[in-house]
């Protein structure tokens, strides 16, 4: 963007909005909005203590394990899906229903069967994750170009090496997109499954403030999470234009 | 000097002058009674051609009558419904080292470099990294396209694309090149000057060529041997030997009466199909 002729780095307009936060919070319409100075302050102060630095890490193993099971059941599945008519059959329903499924609803009867911890949290996050890494993964391997297939077949390919050479990477561009938009919903999944469990991680933290109307803090906490997520999502997304140079020309 | 045989069904035989068909063994590849069906689609019927070792055959006829069919089941890609192929006189059920197949729409692999995807059929056949590349970039120089080894398939053009496609069927040296209108999508100059290659590489290398095209021209100006396919239900109609052109200056071969006859005679006998 440019104003004045001058070049403005990406995302300047950040700075607006931050200033109008400012300003809102520095009028005291609202005691749940306090001035974003205050919000920024409190950050780091709060960033050092143990309360917070334990809810990251209890977040960070819950996100970090719930995707690790989305990714490595929802690609081979999506993959198989992809590759055989009965399996698609079979499971495309149930994956298309999920995928648009309120999740949330859920977490009650993943409470009740798999108690109040760490397990059902990480079962939300990867329920919240898995089901567009499955449906991208098989869209990629069904969009492979036909003749690249019988070129590996041609060659001599044994299935293994037809997939480890193949069909993997032609399907990767779909697949990384899939693994993106199931990691930006992971980070929700987390989230959501913390705040109705709400005795770990920032889930407790949320609690704890609120309670005690720690508004700052709990706005605080907040600005950490969405950063946290952007960039999350900006390095994904980064990988996979590193890919898709290919994907257009398959 | 044209030798046309008709009908072909049953085959060649003694009838051209310029091939010993009688010997099986002069034949790279047989195909015998071969018959596909697509549900209820009659893509090839009854069908039996042969193809004479070190020679190239064109399978020339009008869009939808079976061609590329045919060249999948003799590259084994493709069950056929009944019949069947033998290559160098040993009957086959699917892909195998001594064919090699040029795509029509090239497929190389576009995360791969071209000094990859030349070698990536040797790679499928468990050969060294070293030696595999040592042979493909041979054959890139070949093709002409040495200085791009490292570039990348959409760095390069339609023409250096097929390039690289007919350079990756070359390094498996295989006996039969199987080519699926290797030349439909690069331009009009640059497809003169692959036939002019072609040409070349027949004389040159002791392979046998299977080649489809629906360019009438094209078949004449590149074939030993052309066998004109009619829609279903698809079967030979008739084999020509234009067997005079080869001794020919690939630069000439345009002007030639006999090769001006042949491509008429083939018009005429198409024209019915097209109207
Ligand atoms: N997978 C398929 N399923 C059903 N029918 C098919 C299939 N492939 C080909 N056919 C039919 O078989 C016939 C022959 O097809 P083929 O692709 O071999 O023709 P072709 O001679 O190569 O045509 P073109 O010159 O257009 O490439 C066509 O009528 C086509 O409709
Ligand atoms: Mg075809």
């Amino acid at each position: 963007m440019k104003v004045f002729g001058i070049r403005l780095p990406g995302m300047s307009s950040l700075l607006i909005w931050g200033l109008l936060w400012e300003i809102f919070g520095r009028s005291g319409l609202s005691f749940f909005v306090p001035p974003l100075s205050d919000v920024i302050a409190t950050l780091f102060e709060v960033i050092g203590t143990p309360a917070f630095q334990k809810a990251l890490y209890e977040t960070g193993y819950a996100f970090v394990a719930g995707v690790f099971f989305a990714v490595s059941i929802g690609i081979p599945t999506g993959i198989l899906m992809g590759k055989n008519r009965l399996l698609d059959e079979l499971l495309l329903p149930w994956v298309n229903i999920f995928l648009s499924a309120p999740l949330t609803a859920l977490v009650p009867v993943l409470m009740v069967l798999f108690g109040f911890g760490m397990k059902s949290i990480i079962i939300t996050t990867t329920l919240f994750a898995i089901w567009i890494i499955i449906l991208n993964a098989r869209a990629g391997v069904m969009q492979i170009n036909r003749s690249l297939v019988e070129m590996a077949h041609s060659f001599g390919a044994t299935p293994w090496a037809a997939f480890t050479k193949v069909y993997f990477w032609a399907a990767l561009p779909e697949i990384l997109g899939g693994v993106r938009i199931g990691i930006i919903r992971a980070v929700k999944g987390v989230i959501i499954g913390q705040l109705l469990i709400s005795i770990v991680g920032f889930g407790a933290l949320f609690e704890l403030y609120s309670n005690n109307f720690l508004m700052s803090h709990f706005w605080a906490v907040l600005l950490v999470l969405f950063a946290m997520a952007f960039t999350i999502s900006e390095v994904l997304a980064y990988l996979e234009r590193r890919v898709s140079y290919y994907a257009a020309k398959r | 000097m044209l030798q046309t045989d008709n009908p072909v069904q049953d085959l060649p035989a003694g009838h051209g002058h310029s091939v010993a068909s009688s010997n099986s063994s002069a034949n790279a590849v047989s195909v015998r009674n071969v018959s596909k069906n697509y549900g209820t689609v009659e893509a090839l019927k009854d069908l039996s051609l042969e193809f004479p070792k070190g020679q190239l055959t064109s399978l020339l006829g009008p869009s939808g009558c079976g061609k590329t069919t045919l060249l999948k089941i003799i590259a084994g890609l493709l069950e056929p419904t009944s019949g069947e192929i033998e290559v160098d006189g040993r009957s086959v059920d699917g892909p195998g080292p001594d064919r090699a197949f040029v795509f029509q729409d090239f497929a190389l692999l576009p995360w791969a470099s071209v000094l990859r995807n030349v070698s990536f059929g040797l790679e499928l056949r468990g050969v060294a990294k070293s030696e595999r590349e040592d042979i493909a970039a041979k054959y890139i120089a070949d093709v002409g396209l040495a200085g791009f080894e490292k570039s990348y398939p959409h760095e390069l053009s339609g023409g250096m694309r097929q390039r690289v496609g007919l350079a990756r069927a070359l390094s498996v040296d295989s006996d039969v090149l199987l080519m699926d209108e290797p030349f439909s999508a690069v331009d009009e100059q640059t497809r003169r000057k692959f036939q002019e290659d072609l040409l070349s590489l027949v004389a040159n290398e002791n392979k046998t060529f299977i080649f489809v095209t629906h360019s009438i021209e094209e078949a004449v100006y590149v074939s030993d041997q052309i066998a004109i396919l009619l829609p279903r239900p698809s079967r030979v109609s008739d084999i020509i030997r234009p067997s005079g052109l080869r001794e020919k200056d690939s630069r000439s071969i345009r002007r030639d009466p006999e090769y001006l006859d042949i491509v008429d005679e083939i018009w005429e006998s198409l024209r019915s199909y097209v109207e």
